[in-house]
């Protein structure tokens, strides 16, 4: 599923990385606890959180994730962007809750992502 | 026979700098030009086991040695040390602070993880002494 349409499903504005609108994903997984994004998450995985700290993109750049999308319109600060853009990481922000941001991907075909 | 050996320090409670070491040990195998799955794999072990010393240890040091056809990943404390080693081996077995779950970490899943992204792994550990984990890969 490209990224693009990843943001059409949930409503979700591009913060940055929209030159990867085009790049695609196999699964997804969310996660407030990047303990388990870390036992989970595949370098093709979309990653869904409420959690909106540094830690989330250092946790992503370990994993060599392309793409976060926060869930609950959670605010982004510019230090997370400034590190995503680095990092050329597409950030996606929807003001919808995880279950139904979830919801919606599941919905379109987009399968779960299973322990490596 | 080790051929590049290189130490990083990890301060105890230190999370605005947590990550920073594995991400320079990255940054170095990205450069050695090593196969990129197995960077990925030395990187998620790395980060569980810098984050291990900055949650639980009195300070450590995470130490990458590259030899011939090995690569290894040392995590080395200075206390408290582990009372019982097969409870942290248990997914979700965890004694992480609150304070440290609401930063989204501390879910009982490190070890265990390190041990999947490893080709083999090794925990020796001594109350009052520290705790010396090799995660170890061929290359």
């Amino acid at each position: 599923m490209k990224l693009r349409e990843v943001a059409e499903a949930t409503g979700a504005k591009v913060i940055c990385g929209e030159r990867h609108l085009n790049d695609e994903v196999d699964s997804a997984f969310g996660s407030d606890m990047m303990s388990d994004v870390l036992a989970y998450v595949k370098p093709t995985t979309l990653v869904l959180t409420g959690m909106v700290n540094s830690h989330v993109i250092r946790t992503a750049d370990m994993l060599d994730i392309k793409c976060l999308l926060f869930v609950r319109g959670k605010c982004v600060t510019q230090e997370i962007i400034d590190s995503a853009q680095e990092r050329e990481m597409v950030i996606l922000s929807t003001p919808m809750t995880m279950y139904e941001a979830c919801g919606r991907l599941y919905g379109t075909g987009l399968p779960a992502c299973s322990k490596e | 026979m080790v051929i590049y050996s290189e130490s990083y320090r990890v301060n105890k409670g230190d999370f605005s700098t947590a990550g920073e070491a594995s991400a320079k040990i990255k940054g170095a195998l990205k450069r050695m030009g090593l196969n990129p799955a197995i960077i990925r794999e030395v990187a998620i072990s790395s980060y569980e086991l810098e984050l291990n010393l900055v949650i639980h240890s009195e300070g450590g040091e995470l130490i990458l040695e590259v030899g011939d056809g090995v690569l290894s990943l040392i995590s080395s404390d200075c206390g408290p040390g582990i009372a019982d080693t097969s409870l942290v081996m248990q997914e979700g077995y965890s004694t992480a602070p609150e304070s440290v779950r609401a930063m989204g970490f501390g879910a009982g899943m490190g070890l265990p993880n390190v041990k999947r992204h490893s080709h083999s792994f090794s925990l020796e550990s001594e109350l009052g002494k520290g705790t010396r984990i090799v995660a170890s890969y061929n290359i």
